[in-house]
């Protein structure tokens, strides 16, 4: 048995390794919550007046908005010429003509936070930078020399790449806004914020379902757990 | 109830059903020391029928077509009415499948249940094994997703290393040149028929096996050398209902653990699913870090270890294969007197430790990217892992082993 | 083994586990067959179809699609109208007894508006879609043809309010389909319920 206690203290000391390091750039924790219907409500609103333009999220059905609450008649208010509510939701501009006007196909947004982290999307989108030496006229400290171009740009303002030093040595690229934009900082981290929540809702629809039906299974297992060790002890007290 | 005993009577008369219930289960004698370890085979068979069910369901909706094979994964995860769980279901049992089986092969090892006269039920439980792995290979490539296709990617061109043949045989194995629409349609009929068939065929035969020699336990001594007057051994008991009924015990726990995962935790935090795999698979871009599943990891880390030789990668691939099948000699290997764990001496306990840090060692760094650091401690775990196998004639034999009691130990 | 077996106790657990099982099985059973019904791609496919109506000229038919299935819409001219109650007694079902239409269009008529006709294009026999053939007493279909449909399939014939002539196959008039009007030429099949949707 010893042996058995030493596995499992190595098999929980592997665990907090187990997090996997990535890019090194240091993500701000998106502020997001899947219950909280308004914050999606207003994350749907902006995705389809904002990303919609460019980006699909083609595995997306438009009347699959009613799980976060809006009804049939605010859906239909959404809905492009020509769709009708159960319709996915599909770019504006096609993506062979996005692709030669951007240099690269913009991708679908359906999984696009659990492909990349919610974290991740969140960071991205408040971290364009000017930079005169791109075709877009930003670059990205997320996603370096990325395609798009920061449509955000007027809402957040202009923000300048900063490189302070510190004491050692060590350098500590900051980002700092020069030209304010038509939001505060505040209400454009909020409203990034509730962008990232309804990309994370989209990205796995069955997730508020899932977490409701798997406490009514686990209760259930366990009123099973119960009898069935019931039956287990009272058979046994034959074999002596 | 007359009626269903003139049924069961009628069918009896031409099909042995009440012979094969007895023999299989209501006067299949086994210990009755049995312990936790013991459980993992049983539920390896659950999760195999869990596998199959959710397969078949999943089949009806996914479509293997490069062009499709992604969108048809979603499809099933938003418009097929609670396709999500299918496939949370089938994801989950995949990497328990290989949770379960290692520990019911690890149970094996120590108790010793591969020595004689089990040494072809050990064969056939190693096959299952592998045909498991070829199994889960080929259906991590359906969803079609970054680490699907570059994960096999990877995997089919070690066949390119074989000497001489090796760039027709990985072409052969995909069907063109790359990863493409011809290997995932013929690794989807692999994968839902072909070795699914196979796998159900020896998994009985593994059984018929078992019950054939009788199980083992954790002493490692022959309960049906004491056999009474009536001629059932004095340690068995009826494997039912007594086994019946704490399985039953077992297999709600194991559900609650599968149910959990599925419901609150499918990525298993990337470990089940990956969040790259989230990505439709790009033959012009090579995700920045990729590794198998973690099942498989080990073995990748001792494909890694072994450097090129003679300008080639094929000893690491040899070494990975044999890796993967070493544990099929355990019964030649080991020349202890005694079975299990129990009775054995400090030597073979501290190779059967360093072989179990080893294994997890390895397969963590597996799922690491290549450091020269890394790289040298996977070396060394790949020597202390074949060291367990090659010396272990050697150290079993001079082992200071405990005398094995006559009755099992129960409580 | 012993005999003091507390015999009542154990059929008691092995009944409650036997029925918490049973549950489970029908508890897992419901996902495993609710996957058989239509998806969310099938029903939005399905989903209420809107038409304009005011292009169909008199005596003319336009068939849609709603569900994968054919619907006819038929303007009906002041003729066809007035044939309509004239053979009621060569009908099997001629006042709509067996409901194969919405209340709302349990009339003479058959429909919401007498002119504009509204019918499921799909033969109650074994489902073949049967032809539009409006005009009077043609010369294969013999003088008694007052006009509307006839099945090539098996035969079965419908009057200008898809219901059955006796002697046919199909045992019911043709189904009407949910359905309301937007407004004067815009119609909204398959669905009844909601009002003012635009």
């Amino acid at each position: 048995m010893k042996l058995i206690n030493k596995l499992w203290m190595l098999v929980l000391l592997m665990v907090p390794a187990m997090a996997f390091a990535s890019t090194g750039v240091h993500l701000d924790a998106a502020p997001g919550n899947l219950n909280d219907k308004a914050s999606l409500q207003r994350g749907a609103q902006f995705f389809v007046a904002n990303c919609l333009a460019c980006h699909s999220a083609a595995y997306m059905r438009y009347n699959r908005l009613m799980d976060i609450g809006m009804s049939e008649d605010e859906i239909r208010k959404l809905l492009p010429e020509g769709s009708k509510p159960g319709s996915t939701m599909k770019a504006m501009m096609d993506s062979e003509s996005a692709k030669a006007a951007f240099g690269a196909a913009p991708p679908d947004l359906s999984v696009e936070v659990r492909a990349r982290g919610a974290d991740w999307v969140y960071t991205y989108l408040r971290s364009f930078y000017v930079d005169t030496n791109r075709p877009s006229g930003v670059n990205n400290v997320v996603f370096p020399l990325v395609a798009m171009p920061n449509i955000l740009g007027p809402l957040q303002g202009d923000q300048a790449l900063e490189v302070v030093k510190h004491e050692g040595g060590h350098e500590v690229e900051t980002l700092k806004l020069t030209t304010p934009g038509t939001m505060s900082t505040k209400e454009f981290d909020a409203t990034v914020g509730d962008l990232v929540n309804f990309l994370d809702y989209m990205s796995e629809p069955a997730k508020l379902v899932r977490y409701k039906l798997g406490y009514i299974v686990l209760g259930f297992l366990f009123i099973l757990l119960i009898l069935t060790y019931l039956l287990k002890k009272e058979f046994w007290k034959d074999i002596h | 109830m007359k009626l269903l005993n003139d049924f069961i009577g009628w069918v009896d008369e031409r099909f042995p059903l009440i012979e094969t219930w007895k023999y299989h289960l209501s006067e299949y004698y086994a210990p009755k020391n049995f312990n936790f370890w013991y459980f993992f085979g049983s539920l390896s068979l659950l999760v195999f029928v869990i596998q199959v069910l959710s397969g078949i369901f999943l089949t009806m909706s996914y479509k293997p077509d490069a062009l499709f094979a992604f969108a048809s994964v979603e499809y099933i995860m938003r418009d097929v009415q609670s396709g999500w769980l299918m496939r949370y279901i089938h994801s989950t049992g995949a990497s328990l499948f290989f949770v379960v089986v290692y520990l019911h092969m690890f149970r094996g090892m120590m108790y010793g249940s591969y020595r004689k006269p089990r040494e072809l039920l050990w064969i056939i439980g190693v096959v299952i094994y592998l045909a498991l792995m070829a199994e889960a290979f080929m259906g991590y490539l359906l969803p079609w997703g970054q680490m699907s296709f570059w994960g096999a990617q990877v995997i089919v061109n070690l066949f390119s290393s074989v000497p001489f043949v090796g760039n027709e045989l990985s072409v052969l194995i995909r069907g063109d040149y790359v990863i493409s629409d011809a290997t995932l349609n013929r690794f989807f009929a692999l994968h839902v028929a072909a070795i699914p068939l196979v796998l159900a065929g020896i998994v009985f035969v593994h059984l018929i096996a078992l019950h054939a020699v009788g199980s083992n336990n954790p002493d490692g001594i022959e309960i049906k050398k004491n056999k009474g007057s009536n001629g059932i051994p004095l340690d068995g008991i009826p494997f039912h209902p007594y086994y019946t009924v704490k399985d039953m015990v077992a297999v709600v726990i194991f559900l609650m653990v599968f149910c959990a995962i599925v419901f609150f935790a499918p990525d298993m935090g990337g470990y089940f699913l990956e969040a790259n795999n989230f990505m439709p698979a790009n033959p012009m871009q090579t995700p920045a870090h990729i590794a198998p599943v973690w099942y498989f990891t080990p073995y990748y880390a001792i494909l890694r270890a072994v450097p090129p030789m003679f300008g080639s990668q094929f000893p690491g691939v040899i070494a990975m294969g044999i890796g993967a099948i070493a544990i099929v000699f355990l019964p030649w290997l080991d020349r202890g007197k005694v079975k299990s764990i129990r009775y054995r001496g400090p030597i073979y306990k501290a190779f059967l430790a360093s072989f179990v840090i080893s294994f997890i060692g390895l397969g963590y760094l597996g799922m690491m990217p290549v450091t020269p650091t890394y790289t040298l401690i996977s070396q060394v775990l790949s020597v202390v892992y074949f060291a367990f196998f090659i010396l272990m004639p050697w150290y079993t034999k001079i082992d200071k082993c405990k005398p094995e009691p006559d009755r099992v130990t129960f409580k | 083994m012993t005999d003091k077996v507390d015999r009542s106790k154990r059929r008691l657990l092995l009944a409650a586990t036997s029925a918490a099982g049973g549950v489970a099985a029908v508890g897992v059973a419901t996902p495993f067959v609710m996957s058989f019904m239509p998806s969310e791609r099938a029903k939005a496919a399905g989903a209420p179809v809107e038409v304009d109506i005011g292009a169909i000229e008199p005596g003319t038919m336009k068939v849609v699609e709603w569900q994968g299935k054919p619907v006819w819409i038929v303007r009906r001219n002041q003729e066809m109208l007035d044939l309509l109650p004239k053979h009621d007694e060569e009908l099997t079902d001629p006042t709509g007894s067996v409901p194969q239409q919405p209340d709302y269009c349990n009339n003479p008529n058959r429909s919401i508006k007498p002119e504009i006709f509204v019918v499921i294009g799909i033969c109650t026999h074994l489902g073949c879609s049967p032809s539009y053939r409006p005009e009077v007493a043609p010369a294969d279909l013999g003088t008694a043809w007052a006009g509307g449909w006839f099945c090539p399939c098996h035969g079965s014939r419908f009057d200008m309010a898809a219901r059955v002539y006796k002697g046919s196959p199909a045992p019911t008039n043709l189904i009407i389909p949910p359905h309301q009007y937007l407004s004067d030429n815009l119609l909204l099949i398959g669905d009844d319920k909601k009002k003012g949707a635009a």
